[in-house]
């Protein structure tokens, strides 16, 4: 057995660390990419399952006709709260004016909470984070929410105020 | 020795760390369209996703080049595998 090393051989730290430090860290941060991007490849994944979700599920069948109020119940700058097209889905009706009424979801669209009209502001606002919707439109004025307010389709059959369906996304003048 | 601890020698470690930095802001990126799609969908606004899907698949075609770019450095060089 020899006991010692010549000293002009590989000297013994390169025989028992025979990759260089930096050679490992460079594969560690190779490796570490490449796991990137087949973490990119999942996001790409789950990307495509909600576009293919979405696609298979088409277009939702039409909501039922509900009749909610009639007009002369409500004044101009009052408020009837009705549930449509569920009893789980609370909608506020507004009468803008005499002539005209707008409806929405009651429900936030930031984490839910119910929506109140304020009509000295002429808008609909929120009171958990101070979100503010436009009464014209449903449309976010302040705040946190996300998106405007769902539209409720507010058809006037003579005395009759009738829901006909919701519509997401503001459009600025489409009002009953 | 290999390229990258030679002295006076940097090899193909800034490239890959440019690469890696690169691919995390993507990743970034990417992470937050499918967020955005997924929330735009349950709000019924179904328009949106497949455009996303495409940005997405662009995304990952930028981060996939960008480590394939790597590897042909890494091979180049002769790094460890
Ligand atoms: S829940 Fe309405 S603003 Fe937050």
């Amino acid at each position: 057995m020899k006991l010692f090393r010549d000293r002009r051989s590989t000297p013994l730290w390169r025989d028992e660390f025979a990759i260089d430090q930096a050679d490992e860290r460079y594969v560690n941060r190779r490796q570490f990419s490449k796991f990137l991007v087949l973490t990119s490849l999942g996001m790409l994944v789950g990307n495509v399952m909600i576009a293919v979700r979405s696609w298979l599920r088409g277009a939702p069948p039409p909501l039922p006709a509900a009749p909610v109020a009639t007009a002369s119940e409500i004044p101009v700058g009052a408020v009837k709260l009705f549930n449509y097209p569920t009893p789980q889905d609370p909608c506020i009706l507004v009468r803008v004016a005499a002539e005209r009424f707008v409806a929405y979801s009651q429900k936030c669209t930031h984490l839910s909470c119910a929506v109140y009209y304020e009509a000295a502001e002429k808008r609909l606002e929120c009171p958990c984070h101070q979100g503010y919707f436009s009464v014209e439109d449903g449309s976010v004025l302040q705040g946190p929410p996300p998106r405007p307010l769902p539209r409720v389709v507010i058809e006037q059959r003579g005395e009759t105020l009738v829901a006909t369906g919701i519509e997401t996304g503001a459009r600025p003048g489409g009002h009953a | 020795m290999s390229a990258g601890s030679r002295p006076g020698s940097r090899g193909p470690g800034p490239a890959l760390d440019g690469a890696l930095a690169l691919i995390a802001v993507l990743l970034i990126v990417q992470m937050w369209l499918l967020t955005a799609a997924l929330e735009s969908d349950l709000a019924g606004h179904h328009e949106v996703v497949w455009p996303a899907a495409i940005i997405s698949a662009v995304i990952f075609a930028a981060c996939g080049g960008l480590y394939l770019f790597v590897e042909g450095l890494d091979r180049e060089a002769g790094r460890p595998r």
